[in-house]
Formats: structure tokens, C-alpha cells, sequence
């Protein structure tokens, strides 16, 4: 009997939760830390070019991003590649006016380190991409950046 | 006489909490680091203006074509050897008549250096693709980063990357990164 009881007493304790707080306000400051905000909805399909001398962009709000590449919804919008500013499909025409908004947001010595990341998908063809980049010239935004995801030195 | 315990607050929901921050965290979040290749576009020129006269011989013209080919010079070349033909080109180490000029300047931290004048035009047609484009950047940004390195384990032991400051400034002078897009032939007007 004795031995009987004590076998019943060794029920397995449960795990403590007391520590679940924690563990994920750890995580939650992870990714506070290590992420940044969405600001738009990326409304093309692009596959970025691999290049090995890519450099990463560095103060996040100094940047503004053009997107280029076939529409996600191409029964609505076709499947020629478009431009993308902000949050809706634009035409070359409106990149003065879209420079100009950017600029507008940064502070008066901020204005000329103001850079461009155009993503444009790999099978776009130059076309579009030289139709931008005079846009931009004519809008003073000088500084470019094609980008590009990392990928190993060298060809094989 | 009835003891006034502090009440503790309940904790339990905590965990509750903290799940429906992280979760937010993550929906309204993203990850990926952008990288890129940089580029300095050309000021647009007024009309009047005369662009400025560069040497036939400091210029290196690289055109791509619709079919991805490389003509460099007017040779066609293959990309895996476009590295090496600008890295030969700019730092023309036989000092060929035909290959760029280069001038004695002072650079501080460096002192006197053969600062090569060459330029590498880069143009394409309007339906090169993009991708070709950007491996054409691409290695035309490592010859330059591989004469940078050159150049700072001459002078200071060293890889560009691990230079400070005013050293990779020096560096940037004797290697200007000499990179200019042209505008694009109209030959073919595709889209």
C-alpha cells in the first residue's frame, strides 16, 4: 500500500509559465529592433538582379523607392511593365511631382542627400529604367541606386 | 483585526499581451536590408552649355546591345573579361599613348600619385535588359573597388574596406570611380 501511494504522488508537474511573459517580450523586442515599418504596398512582381558589389542602404529616411515590373493584378492593369510611386501605378510624368513631395518631407539640409532606390525586376528592359532616370535627372535627384540582392563574388 | 494585503496585479495576461504586440510587430514589419548599386546621375546639361571635351583616348565606351552582348571599344567582349579590360584601361600600366593620361596630383595621406583620367561610358540600347544592365554595373563597380584595393595595399597595408575614414577618402581621389551613363541609342525604340 505504502509504495503504491508514493507511485501516485509522482504525478509530473506541469511546466511553469511564469517565464512566458518574458521569452516573448524578448522576441517582441527583437523584432522591434531588427525590423523596420512596411510604408508601401508593393503592388508589381520584381525579381531583383544579383550583383556582388551591392552596398546596403544606409539612413532608411533619406531614401525613396520607385518600383518597376509587371502589375500583380494584370487582368485589371495588363501585363506591361509599370511604374510604381508610392502606392499607386504612375506614369514617368509624375516623378517630378513625387521628387518634389520627398523633398518636401526632409529638412532643409537633408534635401540634397536624398537618394533613390529604383527596384525594378530583371526582365524589364532598359527602356523605362532610361525613361526614369532623365526624369530624375530633370528633378535633381542625382543620387541612384539600382537595387540589387547580394549574391557571391566572381562568375562561374 | 483584518489584514490589508496590497493586492498583486493579475499577470497572468501578460503573456497575452505581449503575444498580440509581437504579432503586430510582425504583420506591420518587414525585414529584408536593401543593398544596391549607387550611382551619382549626370547634372542635366543646359542648352547653351557645351558639354565638357573629354580625349578620345580617356574614354572607354561600353555599349550593351538588345542581345545582351558587350561591345567594349568596339570589340565585343565576353563579361567575365570586362573587369579586367577596365581595370587595364583606367590604370594603363604601359602608359600607352593610346590608353588614358595621367596626372601627377598631391593627395594628402598618399602624397604625389598618377591620378588616371580615364572615363568609362556606359550605353545601352532602349531594349537592353535590365539585368544585363545591372551585371554590366556591377562589374564595372568591382574593377574599381579591385584598383581601390590595390591602391590602399600599397599605401597602407591594407584593403579598402578596413581603411578609415580620411585614408578611404585619399583612396577615392587617386581612384575616382569614373563611371558615366549616357543616354540610350534610339536605335531600336522597343519598350
Amino acid at each position: 500500500m505504502a509504495v503504491m501511494k508514493k507511485k501516485g504522488d509522482k504525478a509530473t508537474p506541469g511546466i511553469s509559465t511564469a517565464s512566458l511573459p518574458d521569452v516573448i517580450f524578448m522576441l517582441l523586442f527583437f523584432f522591434m529592433v531588427s525590423t523596420t515599418m512596411r510604408e508601401t504596398d508593393v503592388k508589381v512582381k520584381f525579381r531583383l538582379p544579383e550583383a556582388s558589389e551591392v552596398q546596403k542602404l544606409e539612413k532608411k529616411s533619406l531614401v525613396s523607392y520607385i518600383y518597376v515590373g509587371q502589375p500583380l493584378q494584370s487582368d485589371k492593369y495588363g501585363t506591361a511593365p509599370r511604374i510604381q510611386l508610392n502606392d499607386s501605378f504612375k506614369s514617368t510624368k509624375d516623378i517630378l511631382e513625387f521628387i518634389a513631395s520627398e523633398k518636401d518631407k526632409l529638412s532643409e539640409e537633408e534635401r540634397p542627400l536624398l537618394s533613390t532606390c529604383i527596384k525594378a525586376d530583371q526582365t524589364t528592359l532598359m527602356g523605362i529604367i532610361s525613361d526614369l532616370k532623365q526624369e530624375l535627372r530633370r528633378a535633381n535627384a542625382l543620387k541612384i541606386i539600382y537595387a540589387a540582392s547580394k549574391k557571391a563574388p566572381g562568375y562561374e | 483585526m483584518a489584514s490589508r494585503k496590497i493586492q498583486e496585479i493579475n499577470a497572468g495576461s501578460m503573456a497575452d499581451i505581449a503575444f498580440l504586440l509581437l504579432i503586430f510587430f510582425l504583420v506591420a514589419t518587414t525585414m529584408n536590408v536593401d543593398s544596391g548599386i549607387q550611382r551619382v546621375l549626370p547634372a542635366l546639361q543646359e542648352e547653351d552649355v557645351k558639354p565638357t571635351d573629354v580625349k578620345e583616348r580617356n574614354v572607354l565606351l561600353v555599349y550593351v546591345n538588345k542581345n545582351s552582348e558587350i561591345l567594349v571599344g568596339g570589340k565585343r567582349t565576353d563579361i567575365s573579361l570586362l573587369k579586367d579590360e577596365v581595370k587595364n584601361f583606367v590604370s594603363n600600366p604601359a602608359n600607352d599613348p593610346n590608353m588614358p593620361e595621367k596626372e601627377e596630383t598631391e593627395i594628402e595621406l598618399i602624397g604625389k600619385f598618377m591620378v588616371s583620367k580615364g572615363v568609362v561610358s556606359l550605353q545601352n540600347d532602349r531594349a537592353t535588359p535590365y539585368d544585363m544592365y545591372i551585371q554590366v554595373q556591377n562589374e564595372l563597380t568591382r574593377a574599381f573597388h579591385e584598383l581601390r584595393d590595390d591602391v590602399s595595399m600599397m599605401k597602407f597595408n591594407k584593403k579598402f574596406m578596413d581603411l578609415d575614414e580620411d585614408q578611404r577618402k585619399a583612396v577615392q581621389k587617386a581612384v575616382p570611380q569614373s563611371i558615366s551613363e549616357a543616354e540610350p541609342r534610339n536605335t531600336t525604340g522597343g519598350k
